[in-house]
């Protein structure tokens, strides 16, 4: 695997768009040819250069290819977007959009990231060390579809709407959410080792949420079920289980109704 | 002598009534007295007439003073910052007409910014609802003649929109609803015991923030599933009953304002207010319809959605137009740092944004375009006064059920004052020939 690492240098007074930062467009690229890439800071188009060191030539494929980005990225969006296979891996913070659409490869993020990342992911792999925003894993404005597969690992906690629309994937959140947790969702499965405060997943139709900590505010649509023991991650403990949510519409499979699953430790 | 003109059309709030009288002097100039009008709509023609009111256009100076200018001087000014800026802010446009959102919308496409207007802190939650599920709605002239069961959610028509329950919710008689508000069941869902909920039938006073729970709780109850005993403070027997009167009647509308779109859980709070609706059509005919504020606000949207497929917070910096409110929304675009030069339209951000979105307004280039003295063009390194849309100059206007209604022109401006039609037209020009544009 070939390792292009890009540093920032210029840093851009307002944000920078940076989209092409992503193994499937870097592969096959020189430092210099990478450096020719545009990136966008409002209106005004330039390349990548002018904003970042450019060091080492991509791999021949996205696989081949990982891209180290260093330095203070915190106003820089779309890292990682849409990529399909290699390896992306952030320094510090960044912006939003980061790994939206990712089908493939692996991201690492070491600080944190803000709202929209993993927007409609369908595959590959997210880590972040530090806290993710709001709409992790949610779908686009408009979609129906959210985050469809693949894993998200968030280290610290996450913001509102977090794996709205989901339909599938697992994601995994170290420290708390905060409201309207997997709305909307139609499946995959969501660990939250902390708290939720409110509005957990309202008009869910599908899926699996389970919560380690406390619900300040269970759904009305929530019912509950029974008692189970379950296996996490490595920890086997007592689980309330719900089912819903009630209100909204539900499918039939053989013959019996299909809702979402909510277990909270007891 | 004096004149009267009929059928004036008040452009103040979302019910944009039209059936106003204003008396007039014989030369056309000034308005002597407004009949039929709300209190607030009233004050809107009269306040027109003030013999303090800025006429020309002025520059705040370093000190805080202001040095009076041109119109072309200002035009000159607004296009050159709009034309030379990275990712300008076209913020506003709600209390405009249609036509000058029009021409604005094409100095925006021209200069790639950011156009958004009063939606972004006010109804824009339920525009994304919309576009997550639909929206079941009517007009208000079918609310007038046919609807029996009134809900009011998160809203204050008694002080927001004065004659919105006299002109079409509550007391008129329509052709199906023969004997006015006695045929009609009201229901105010509303933290507060407001004036409008001290005349509800039913008043659920929600726990704040928690609409979502209370509606949610209503679908629970319309399919006959279990129910906590009390859902946002509400007893689980007052939600079935009020669910059962929703379901009992032939014609049921839900009206909600910011309380619910503003509220802990905005979007999703229309959103399942919308399925509410939805579910309700299950046992008889239901509408929801948001009780936009400002006149033409409902018109910003239709405008930036027939021109660029989204209804606000529209981001044309890349020269196609995107939409995310979060990251094209002003608050969010001011308040990161997203933006170098502010143009400000028929609207006060500076009187409703938090503190630190309208201290960057105040630290870039930036234009208001607005007849009054407000907290914004205290902000602004230019203000531009302007002719009143619907007293001053007529112009198409949307009301809140997305019916068009062209506003009429009573009165003269002050001498040379233009309009904001006339006054975006003079920068347009300026931005083609700064841009190379034929």
């Amino acid at each position: 695997m070939e390792t292009v690492t890009i540093t920032m240098k210029n840093p851009p007074v307002l944000y920078l768009e940076a989209e092409h930062v992503c193994p499937d467009e870097f592969a096959g690229k020189t430092a210099a040819q990478i450096a020719e890439l545009h990136v966008y800071e409002g209106n005004t188009k330039s390349t990548l250069g002018k904003y970042f060191e450019v060091s080492g030539n991509a791999g021949a494929t996205a696989a081949e290819t990982k891209i180290v980005v260093k330095g203070d990225v915190k106003r820089v969006k779309y890292l990682g977007m849409k990529m399909s296979a290699g390896e992306v891996v952030v320094e510090g913070s960044t912006d939003l959009y980061a790994g939206a659409w990712m089908s493939g490869g692996k991201m690492t993020v070491k600080g944190d990231i803000q709202a929209f990342a993993a927007t409609g992911m369908k595959g590959g792999e997210l880590i972040i060390e530090g806290n993710a925003g709001n709409y992790l894993g949610a779908a686009y404005r408009g979609d129906w579809r959210g985050m469809s597969g693949g894993k998200i690992l968030v280290k610290g906690n996450a913001g509102s709407d977090v794996g709205m629309y989901m339909t599938g994937g697992e994601m995994v959140i170290n420290g708390d959410v905060d409201v309207h947790l997997a709305t909307h969702a139609e499946g995959g499965k969501i660990i939250v080792k902390g708290n939720a405060p409110s509005k957990v997943a309202g008009q869910m139709v599908e899926g699996d949420i389970i919560i380690f900590g406390t619900i300040d505010v269970m759904m009305p649509g929530f019912k509950y079920v029974d008692d189970v023991d379950l296996e996490i991650e490595g920890t086997t403990a007592k689980f309330a289980h719900y089912i819903g949510d009630t209100g909204e519409r539900h499918k039939k499979r053989k013959g019996q109704m299909v809702y979402g699953n909510l277990y909270q430790k007891i | 002598m004096t004149k009267t003109v009929t059928d004036v059309v008040c452009p103040f709030c979302g019910t944009l009534c039209d059936d106003l009288e204003v008396a007039v002097t014989d030369d056309g100039k000034q308005i002597l007295d407004v009949y039929n009008a709300c209190a607030i709509g009233a004050e809107k023609f009269l306040h027109s007439q003030a013999k303090d009111r800025i006429t020309r256009p002025r520059f705040q100076q370093p000190d805080g003073t202001w040095k009076e200018t041109s119109y072309d001087e200002a035009a000159d000014y607004t296009a050159k910052m709009l034309a030379g800026a990275k990712k300008p802010l076209m913020y506003g446009w709600s209390s405009t007409n249609c036509e000058a959102q029009s021409m604005g919308h094409e100095i925006a496409e021209m200069c790639g910014a950011c156009v958004d207007n009063t939606a972004a802190v006010c109804h824009g939650t339920t525009l994304i609802a919309v576009q997550d599920i639909g929206l079941p709605t009517c007009t208000l002239g079918e609310v007038k003649n046919r609807a029996d069961t009134i809900i009011f959610w998160g809203c204050n028509p008694c002080h927001a929109h004065p004659r919105h329950m006299s002109r079409y919710s509550i007391f008129p008689r329509g052709f199906f609803t023969g004997k006015g508000h006695k045929s009609r069941k009201l229901v105010v869902v509303d933290p507060r015991v407001t004036d409008t909920a001290k005349m509800a039938d039913i008043h659920l006073q929600v726990t704040q923030g928690q609409d979502y729970e209370l509606l949610n709780a209503f679908r629970v109850a319309f399919k006959g599933e279990w129910l906590p005993d009390v859902v946002a403070g509400i007893p689980k027997e007052k939600i079935i009953e009020a669910a059962n009167i929703m379901k009992a009647g032939r014609f049921g509308i839900i009206f909600f304002g910011m309380g619910v779109t503003q509220s802990l859980g905005k979007n999703h709070n229309i959103d399942e207010a919308i399925a509410v609706t939805k579910d309700l059509n299950e046992y008889t005919k239901f509408s929801i319809m948001p009780m936009r504020g400002h006149y033409n606000v409902t018109g910003s949207g239709e405008v930036l959605a027939w021109q660029f497929g989204y209804p606000y917070s529209v981001d044309l910096t890349r020269g196609f137009p995107r939409y995310n409110p979060g990251d094209t929304s002003s608050i969010d675009l001011l308040t990161r740092g997203e933006i170098d030069a502010a143009f400000v339209i028929g609207s006060d951000p500076g009187a409703h944004f938090p503190i630190s979105a309208v201290k960057k307004i105040a630290q870039v280039n930036s234009v208001c375009i607005d007849p009054h003295i407000t907290p914004t063009s205290g902000v602004s390194k230019l203000h531009v006064p302007v002719a009143f849309v619907g007293v001053e100059t007529g112009g198409n206007a949307y009301r809140m059920d997305n019916v068009p209604i062209d506003c009429r022109k009573v009165v003269e401006p002050p001498e040379g004052m233009l309009t904001d039609e006339e006054f975006l037209t003079m920068v347009r020009d300026r931005v083609k020939k700064l841009k190379g544009v034929a």
